[in-house]
């Protein structure tokens, strides 16, 4: 089945010709062009450069400076295609009954998004050996321009993150919008949600301070608590059996390097699936019966 | 359906028989399967060839043997009674500073206190409690090892009589040298304090046949 393309938005429609003007080259009207709007042009005809001249160029150069956006995006479209699958992504239709909380899922993804940038400033000044990490992140704190700002919207983040998906997925339960079709999406969601968590994890010891060793190393061990597979996980995660040189870069590494690129990986599949199956209705609203369908009985 | 099945199995396997242009007599595998597989195997095989490495890479340390293995001095032999614990600091990992660096509660042994059978001239008893490796600490007046994180207690020889631990303290081997006494590596113990088991991680019961769901590590 193949659903109708949506209308551009009126903002990208190309605009009705005023009365009385004459189309430009790229099919827009000027208010008051005139026959030729090549420079000196109107000298060649004859006429003497006047004021009105001047404002003629002046409108000839506003026209094609509004052009220009437009056939980058055109140049950019006829060798893409992507503008039937922007538009379909973008101007999909949604259920009627469609509320704030359907906001809750790209929330969680701006606040991976603001993770991710503030992360990647933080690893330009954040160094991983165990003698250096904290000075680094005091540093970062108290000296750097911005600093605190940058580390401390990555610190905070990371919570409102953890809050918004917990939110996220309250929100598919509570509206049924984990069912059929959907069920491969809560699958990915929930595995996304696991790794939001090691995130977390992984990176509550990159400070190194005295929270964040104890943290790591009851974590460790309750993972070490699961049997027979437990203590080898545990010998994985700290690179060797006990808390070592290494243990803090691989922390760091799983935490800016493995599970970025699965979460990222990850979103993408979970949109693809959300423009693909569409959003659920809320639960209180009721399928409209067709017309003809309907009867009166009385 | 069972029309279309039929169909199926009636199939020839000769590539020629199925009306494949330039198939050859005999011809079982047409070139466009067999170019199929060889794309996917050479890809699998490329794959590998930095999948695998890199994988090692990552789980190397799970096999080696990365325990201190020497003794450390602690103190003269002067400095230890045999009815209280002194407490001392050893150095577990080089090149970590203090996240290296474990607290050892240190006190000789007692032939009238201590029933334990692993002839250790000094007892020496790890400060990681046993539940999920918090810092434990000697408390003199009740005479208890006692954890701040989840309520563990343990007894003067270290073991549990309270809360969720799930195996007495760790020791540590400890051996006297021209009057020094120094400790060694660490050892994991049951509550009959018989057998020196390989170190375990706190959390992994060792009692009857718990043991087997914890099996001893390539690291230790």
């Amino acid at each position: 089945m193949k659903l109708p393309t949506p209308p551009l938005p009126k903002a990208l429609r190309r605009r009705p010709a005023r009365p009385g003007s004459r189309p430009s080259r790229n099919g827009a009207r000027a208010n008051g062009a005139v026959h030729d709007l090549r420079p000196g042009a109107r000298e060649r005809d004859g006429k003497p450069s006047s004021k009105g001249g001047s404002q003629i160029d002046r409108q000839r150069l506003k026209d094609q400076a509004a052009e220009v956006p437009v056939s980058i995006a055109g140049w950019l479209d006829e060798r893409s295609g992507a503008s039937p699958f922007m538009r379909g992504f973008m101007y999909r239709k949604v259920p009627r009954g469609t509320n704030w909380f359907y906001t809750l899922g790209s929330a969680t993804m701006f606040a991976f998004l603001s993770q991710a940038v503030t992360g990647v400033f933080l690893a330009m000044y954040y160094n991983p050996a165990p003698a250096d990490a904290y000075e680094s992140i005091s540093h970062i704190t108290n000296e750097v321009f911005l600093g605190e700002f940058v580390r401390g919207m990555h610190r905070w983040g990371a919570t409102v993150m953890v809050i918004l998906i917990f939110l996220h997925m309250a929100r598919t339960f509570f509206f049924g919008a984990y069912k059929y079709p959907r069920e491969l999406n809560w699958v990915i969601g929930v595995v996304l949600l696991v790794l939001t968590l090691a995130m977390a994890l992984t990176g509550y010891l990159l400070p190194f301070d005295q929270r964040g060793f104890w943290a790591t190393v009851v974590a460790v061990n309750i993972n070490a608590s699961g049997p027979i597979l437990g203590p080898y996980l545990a010998d994985f995660l700290r690179g060797g059996a006990e808390f070592n040189a290494i243990t803090l870069s691989r922390f760091y590494s799983i935490h800016m390097l493995l599970i970025p690129v699965l979460i990222a990986a990850l979103i993408g599949a979970h949109l693809y699936l959300v423009a693909k199956l569409g959003t659920a209705a809320p639960p209180w609203m009721k399928a409209e019966k067709a017309k003809a369908l309907a009867r009166e009985e009385v | 359906m069972p029309k279309q099945h039929q169909q199926k199995t009636k199939q020839s396997p000769y590539a020629a028989d199925r009306g494949i242009p330039a198939a050859y007599e005999g011809e079982t595998v047409t070139r466009r399967r067999f170019m199929e597989v060889n794309a996917m195997t050479v890809g699998g095989i490329a794959s590998a060839a930095f999948g695998l490495p890199a994988l090692g890479f990552a789980v190397g340390p799970m096999f080696e043997k990365t325990t201190r293995s020497g003794f450390e001095p602690v103190g003269i032999e002067a400095d230890f009674s045999d009815t209280d614990y002194t407490q001392k600091v050893i150095t577990i990992v080089d090149d970590v500073g203090e996240a290296g660096k474990a607290t050892v509660y240190i006190r000789r042994f007692n032939p009238e206190l201590d029933r334990d059978h692993f002839r250790q001239p000094y007892i020496a008893i790890s400060n990681r409690c046993m539940h999920v490796g918090c810092p434990i600490r000697y408390v003199q007046a009740s005479q208890r090892f006692i954890c701040p994180c989840h309520g563990g207690i343990y007894d003067f020889q270290g073991i549990v009589t309270g809360g969720p631990p799930v195996r007495p303290l760790d020791r540590f081997r400890t051996r006297v040298r021209n009057g020094v006494v120094e400790v060694g590596r660490r050892f994991s113990v049951t509550d009959a304090l018989d057998e020196m088991y390989s170190p375990r991680d706190p959390s992994n019961h060792l009692n009857g046949l718990w043991k087997y769901l914890y099996p001893p590590r390539p690291t230790t």
